[in-house]
């Protein structure tokens, strides 16, 4: 079973992302056995930076677990904004609360949150740094679609702040994947993303180029690619038409490709895709409600039994 | 022998580091957090010829001895280091700096967006690779030929002796 954080996909093993991808799936075929088994347990959502589906999906899992949900309002609002260190903010919110899921536009501030409570905190994405539970969803449909082993998975846009690709990167080394980047030189990898999938002797090759990979892919995870990265909007322009997919783009792929996307989207997959079979990312999203469920179910254990943590 | 030769050659109670890599001398002073601010008798060798290293430097400090965490990051920019620690002008200790897992409290992290940048409660830590260092907080790597650039000064000095 899963530790009592969630901080980095990097500290999921292969076990721990079954356990919970399989808790899921026995949740979304039958949501009355979990219900009410949290009843009385209040999550805490300390959103540091907006994310309204992201907090949204915990606050529907928790509530279909039984549980109630709390939160600080906006930021401007709270005492951080009167400079209260993030330490001291989680040690007072750990008092009103049995679990804590953190979204900070720091890197690090998960770890660090972590480090000064002791109830079970989700890391709901620190700044460019990791998203553990999206990382959870997105495998879980991955794991519908295409199965985890023997597939080649294409991830394509801003790979260097998509801090949902840098999750998701680290938990595919514990299957037998073949990963492929693609994204302009400017927006590559980061090093240290590199340095770990190098280190857990997974295949990868980047590309500036889909079409060099297109037609192996069994799934293409495609992300934004932000304008605010850009110094000159013309420059953004001319780098984010290439990362554009329609049905054009896609008509070299396998009819059997998966299209992931972790939304929201702005351009970056054509409209006319979403009709198609192969267009996944809403169901992607609704996978977000089951998967957290199985996710805080397995965090917050089981006072009766006292053996889920 | 006039004084100032002795001054040199010989400290009566401190630190000698020896066999430092040529030119990092500068570097240990900085993780010492030793500015000449605070007084200290400090005399230096660069670029000294050796038979190990090609050229080394040596760094005395008269009294004042190492803490471990200075230690360990001695040992990221001068891994053949040795430390004598000498006390009435004899070598009561000699030893080979050592590479550990990681090092506290010492780097600055370079990612101005991490959270071991904003004012929390807490140390640096980075994790020791073959060739650099990573921060355990936003594992940005600093490779290990950059890592004297993001010594931090005012917090090796808190941890001084
Ligand atoms: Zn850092």
């Amino acid at each position: 079973m899963l530790q009592d954080h969630l901080i980095s996909a990097a500290h999921l093993s292969r076990d721990d992302i079954e356990a919970v991808l399989d808790h899921a799936a026995a949740i979304d075929a039958d949501p009355s056995v979990v219900s009410g088994r949290h009843e009385g347990r209040v999550l805490a959502l300390c959103f540091f930076e907006p994310s309204t589906r992201t907090k949204m999906s915990f606050e529907s899992a928790m509530k279909r677990l039984g549980g109630e949900t709390i939160d600080m309002g906006s930021v401007e609002s709270s005492s951080v904004k009167k400079g209260e260190s993030l330490a001291d903010t989680v040690r007072v919110i750990e008092g009103y609360a049995d679990a804590l899921v953190l979204r900070h536009p720091s890197e690090g501030s998960a770890k660090l949150a972590s480090e000064f409570v002791d109830v079970p905190l989700v890391n709901a994405g620190d700044g460019a740094g990791q998203h553990p539970s999206q990382t959870l969803l997105d495998l879980y449909t991955i794991r519908e679609n295409a199965g985890l082993d023997d597939i080649t998975v294409g991830i394509m846009g801003d790979l260097k702040y998509g801090r949902t690709v840098h999750s998701l990167a680290h938990a595919l080394t514990n299957f037998d994947v073949r990963q492929h980047f693609v994204s302009p030189e400017s927006l590559r990898l980061p090093r240290n993303v590199r340095y770990d999938l190098h280190e857990a002797g997974a295949q990868v090759r980047e590309h500036t180029d889909l079409d060099e990979v297109l037609p192996e892919l069994d799934v293409l995870y495609v992300t934004r690619i932000q304008r605010e990265r850009f110094p000159e909007e013309r420059e953004y322009r001319a780098v984010a038409g290439e990362y554009r997919i329609d049905n054009d783009v896609l008509a070299d792929a396998s009819d059997d490709l998966t299209v992931m996307h972790p939304l929201p989207r702005v351009d970056e997959i054509a409209p006319e895709v979403d009709g198609t079979a192969r267009a996944k990312y809403f169901g992607q999203a609704h996978n977000g409600v089951p998967v957290r469920m199985a996710l805080l179910d397995s965090l917050l254990g089981d006072d009766e039994e006292g053996d889920r943590r | 022998m006039t004084d100032e030769e002795l001054r040199v050659s010989k400290i009566r109670d401190g630190t000698v580091i020896d066999h430092v890599t040529g030119g990092q001398a500068l570097n240990v002073l900085a993780i010492l957090g030793i500015d000449g601010t605070g007084g200290e008798t400090v005399s230096i060798g660069m670029n000294v010829p050796s038979d190990k290293l090609g050229r080394k430097d040596v760094v005395k400090v008269e009294g004042r001895e190492l803490s471990q965490s200075e230690v360990d990051v001695l040992s990221l920019i001068a891994p053949e280091a040795t430390i004598n620690i000498i006390r009435d002008f004899d070598v009561v200790d000699k030893n080979r700096v050592e590479r550990t897992e990681s090092v506290t409290g010492i780097l600055v992290c370079p990612n101005h967006n991490c959270i071991t940048n904003a004012d929390e409660p807490i140390r640096t830590e980075f994790e020791v690779l073959s060739d650099g260092v990573r921060c355990s907080y936003c594992d940005t790597i600093v490779r290990e030929g950059d890592v004297a650039e993001h010594i931090d000064a005012r917090q090796s000095g808190e941890t001084a002796l």
